[in-house]
């Protein structure tokens, strides 16, 4: 979707101004906001995808003045309301039922085992790759609605092959639940010029990690 | 602004996560004592450390660089360095005619275990925004001029590879140990918006 999150080439943000010495948390809620969340992603309700198309959904106004803790914050509100793991009225409320431990409810122990582990996105294909290392190749002006991970600025611009992955877990599809639908991936490299016309600097080249359905052959 | 948010007191988010996390709490969905063991985990053991003692060890055993070039996941793994958004490595090598920087443009995707939480310019608006179109006017902000000679490569991490940028070893450094150099590899020079630090940097 043309969110928000969407920011590739967008203007008027103003400088960068990293922060001396920033501290890893501004106050203890960034902690624990950080903490809750990846919690209850052991959950399993829901997968990577769907949380950050999740995330992006938020209305452009709010996700852009939103600090990125408050946005994984009102996305995980909104993940647990609709996977059904809370109501709309325990969260107005603060308040609900004592209940039993969920049988998925990660335990401490636990914690850094599956850290450790990730969550490996790599999949099997059989199918052969339709693009080689080397091959010009276009990007897909589509558009979707849903997540998708191709971004705005480089829709419809010509780039080359440099390296192929094998398989990785469609996002556009398993955002929406629609399974993983592994396809490959490549890195693509786009020379500045062919993204931005005169707009960008000289001597840039800007490269994306592209799933196989958002290219076809130029 | 996003990063103009600091310890406040007042804040409604902390209302509003102490109040998320005490409900999940009564409704059994999390431990309390598992987040605060996450929250330990990036605070203590996980953050960019992790990366520097990666980039000395490549730059002093050119056979460790080669297999980081070639399978950066298992290159790191053999270290100790795996795990979440860091499952999928590439470390790339900044060179004096090429200077990579790395950003995510559509969310914050970075390589948390090897350089742990992201600072909050690089989740930013400002940073995401411009680094794709104008990356010499942001790394100027930096305080980081490049000749005008020296390419520049920006890895828009849109899928599940996390990218590690292997800053050029300063000179004057020959004979360092690995654990020496690693204290000269600053966060920043491996997300390429910084290089990394001369030695007479060091005390």
């Amino acid at each position: 979707m043309n969110g928000p999150h969407d920011l590739g080439g967008k203007m008027g943000f103003g400088p960068v101004a990293p922060e001396q010495d920033e501290p890893l948390f501004h106050g203890d809620w960034e902690a624990r906001a950080m903490g809750v969340v990846l919690a209850c992603g052991a959950l399993g309700a829901w997968n990577i995808d769907e949380s950050r198309h999740t995330r992006e959904s938020l209305p452009p106004s709010i996700y852009l003045s939103a600090s990125y803790y408050e946005i994984w914050t009102r996305a995980l509100e909104i993940l647990l309301t609709r996977h059904g793991l809370l109501t709309e009225t325990e969260l107005a409320e603060g308040q609900a039922m004592d209940l039993p431990a969920h049988p998925k409810r990660l335990p401490p122990e636990r914690v850094p085992a599956v850290l450790a582990k990730g969550g490996p996105c790599d999949r099997a294909v059989t199918a052969e790759a339709r693009f080689r290392p080397g091959d010009r190749v276009r990007t897909r002006v589509t558009h979707p609605r849903g997540h998708t991970r191709l971004p705005t600025y480089l829709m419809g611009h010509t780039g080359v092959v440099e390296s192929e992955h094998g398989g990785y877990v469609f996002p556009d599809s398993n955002a929406k639940g629609e399974g993983e639908q592994p396809q490959r991936l490549y890195t693509v490299v786009f020379d500045g010029t062919e993204v931005w016309g005169e707009g960008g600097e000289a001597g840039l080249t800007v490269s994306a990690d592209l799933w196989e359905s958002y290219l076809e052959h130029a | 602004m996003p990063h103009d948010h600091h310890d406040n007191h007042l804040d409604p988010m902390d209302a509003r996560v102490r109040a998320l996390e005490t409900i999940l709490t009564t409704k059994g969905l999390i431990d309390p004592a598992a987040v605060d063991a996450i929250v330990e985990t990036y605070a203590e053991r996980v953050g960019p450390q992790n990366g520097a003692a990666v980039v000395a060890r490549a730059w002093t055993d050119p056979e460790f660089a080669d297999w980081l070039t070639r399978d950066a996941t298992a290159a790191v793994a053999s270290m100790g360095f795996t795990g979440r958004q860091g499952e999928h490595m590439r470390a790339v090598f900044n060179t004096p005619g090429l200077h990579h920087v790395i950003v995510c443009t559509l969310c914050s995707c970075y390589p948390w275990s090897l350089l742990g939480l992201p600072p909050v310019w690089y989740k930013s608006p400002p940073y995401r925004s411009r680094v794709v179109i104008e990356p010499r006017a942001v790394l100027a902000e930096f305080g980081l001029v490049l000749p005008e000679e020296t390419q520049i490569r920006v890895w828009d991490s849109t899928a599940e590879l996390r990218y590690l940028v292997v800053p050029m070893r300063p000179e004057g450094t020959e004979g360092w140990s690995a654990e020496a150099l690693a204290e000269l590899v600053t966060r920043e020079s491996m997300i390429g918006t910084g290089i990394a630090r001369a030695p007479e940097g060091v005390a």
